[in-house]
């Protein structure tokens, strides 16, 4: 016996090959011709459809006082928040009794990019940054040391503000 | 006979050489004009436009691995890519390329070999281009390119008797076999291009070299969402490169028989000073780059087409195939054998304008009730009740 399949009765204009070949060719022809979409990515890294989020959490960057010396106090609060336990911390004490990092470094392969740190941080010194172009030759190279993080000049993330939910 | 051998010769050389160098712009133009249709940039990486594009392809195809699958058929395997490969080179030998070219040593007609069965030929060689694909899907020992392998065979067959027959019609108009003489008959006003006389013909011509080609939407044999990539789905590195080359191939030729056919070959339109006597080289220049512009508009139409429409059902396929040309070409090469007999015979017309015209007029008494059919969605169509709406 053969099988019935169910068919809708729908009006010729909706069904005819004919003219949706022609329909479909002269769409084609047109999109020939419309602007690309395209977002070259190495030359061009943001267009006027997309730029990266101001709150786009990557690789970290410490911020430095007017003496080039970073803000960080050692509190010691970061490396406890923090959930991938990727931050080092060994906290020293100049002579004038101010505590400041002796060893401060990110381990960047375990981060896992949450940005606590940067909301627990009371002097506003390590900030994720607004980065995402992370190649190095060696495993090792990835673990950023305060040099680096205060080298580092790429924007800080704005993070998520619960008051202004929509970042405007 | 040494001037014959040795014209030949570089005739031959340069032809495939530019054949060569086409095809691999052809993929190309494919990949750009795909991308333009979607939105997208396509491949701009490789030298300025991305123009060295084909030349990276190639030279990954050189050096990738080449895989023999256990339980093939070894020689047919390896004999299946050249199977494909050479019949659809050899076909663009009998179309005439240009205006002949003068040398001191006489004019040299531009076509690698002047046939006075040319047209026969096309058609013999043409089909040969099936045992490619089939060999190579019953020697893969795989169900998915048997399958791709069992459609083309299915398909070709089926499309080649309508192709043949559309092109009977030519034959008729033309009383002659040999493509030189097809293309110098059609030289005397862009109306006596085939295209008007016979264009219900040179409908049924380009579905079927869609057809032959294995070209969307009648891509059966390959159907990367069914069977993969059908026959040549254990081919790797160069030999898959083959089957590419050769369905890329089949594609300009296509193009050159249905210019030369049914576009008048190399005719400049509206002069004549292009098939006039004194040969010269800036003749055989210009209607040489006429109908390389004319071949490129039909592969435009091939890609364009291609980026366009669906896939066929394999039943709508040997409906169309079977249902619809075959006996549509019957009837219209019936009557427009009537007509032609009808305008030489009792009216003692001579072939040219007004001729073709009155021919132009049969075809339209063919070409609106088909249309109309076509349109009512009876033949090929959705899912419609038949004799609904």
């Amino acid at each position: 016996m053969a099988i019935t399949v169910k068919v809708m009765r729908r009006p010729t204009r909706d069904t005819s090959y004919l003219r949706a070949t022609l329909k479909g060719m002269s769409l084609t022809f047109q999109h020939l011709f419309r602007p690309k979409v395209t977002m070259e990515y190495p030359e061009e890294k943001s267009t006027k459809d997309w730029t990266i989020s101001s709150r786009w959490r990557g690789t970290h960057r410490m911020l430095t006082d007017e003496q080039g010396r970073a803000k960080c106090v050692a509190c010691g609060l970061c490396p406890q928040i923090c959930p991938a336990n990727c931050i080092k911390l060994v906290p020293g004490e100049d002579e004038a009794g101010h505590r400041y990092p002796l060893i401060y470094e990110i381990d960047e392969f375990r981060c896992v990019f949450c940005g606590y740190c940067q909301e627990v941080c009371p002097e506003e010194a390590i900030h994720v940054g607004v980065h995402y172009e992370n190649s190095e030759y060696s495993r090792d190279r990835f673990v950023y040391d305060l040099e680096r993080l205060c080298a580092q000049t790429h924007p800080v993330s704005t993070l998520w503000d619960p008051s202004d939910p929509k970042g405007e | 006979m040494t001037f014959l051998l040795v014209s030949s010769a570089i005739k031959v050389i340069v032809v495939f050489t530019v054949l060569m160098l086409g095809v691999a712009y052809l993929t190309l133009a494919e990949r750009r004009i795909c991308a333009w249709m979607q939105d997208r940039r396509g491949p701009n990486r490789v030298g300025p436009y991305g123009l060295v594009q084909p030349l990276a392809d190639g030279l990954k195809n050189f050096l990738k691995e080449e895989t023999l699958p256990p339980h093939a058929d070894r020689w047919l395997f390896l004999l299946a890519p050249a199977v494909s490969f050479v019949p659809a080179l050899v076909t663009i030998a009998v179309i005439p390329l240009a205006a002949p070219l003068p040398t001191p040593w006489g004019d040299v007609p531009m076509v690698v070999a002047d046939l006075p069965v040319g047209f026969l030929y096309i058609l013999a060689i043409g089909s040969l281009g099936v045992y490619g694909i089939v060999l190579a899907g019953w020697a893969s020992n795989n169900k998915y390119a048997l399958l791709g392998g069992l459609r083309a065979s299915a398909q070709m067959i089926s499309y080649e008797v309508a192709l043949g027959l559309s092109t009977v019609a030519v034959l008729l108009l033309a009383g002659n076999v040999s493509l030189s003489e097809i293309v110098a008959r059609q030289s005397a006003s862009p109306f006596t291009w085939n295209v008007f006389p016979l264009s219900l013909a040179f409908g049924i011509f380009l579905v079927s070299a869609f057809a032959e080609t294995n070209r969307l939407p009648f891509d059966l044999p390959e159907a990367e969402g069914e069977l993969i990539a059908g026959y040549h789905i254990e081919y790797s590195a160069m030999k898959f490169s083959m089957f590419i080359i050769a369905e890329y191939v089949s594609m300009v030729t296509a193009s050159a028989l249905v210019t030369s056919l049914f576009f008048g070959g190399w005719d400049i339109p509206f002069t004549t000073w292009d098939n006039s006597a004194p040969a010269s080289v800036w003749k055989t220049a210009a209607t040489g780059a006429m109908f390389a512009l004319k071949v490129i508009g039909f592969l435009f139409l091939f890609i364009w087409v291609r980026w366009t429409l669906p896939r066929f059902r394999y039943d709508q396929l040997m409906a169309l195939g079977w249902k619809l040309l075959l006996p549509l070409a019957l009837l219209y090469l019936a009557t427009l054998a009537t007509a032609i007999w009808y305008l030489h015979e009792p009216l003692g017309w001579t072939y040219g304008t007004r001729f073709a015209l009155a021919l132009f007029g049969v075809n339209l008494a063919f070409i609106v009730p088909l249309v109309w059919i076509l349109d009512r969605g009876r033949l090929i169509g959705g899912a419609v009740e038949r004799g609904g709406a």
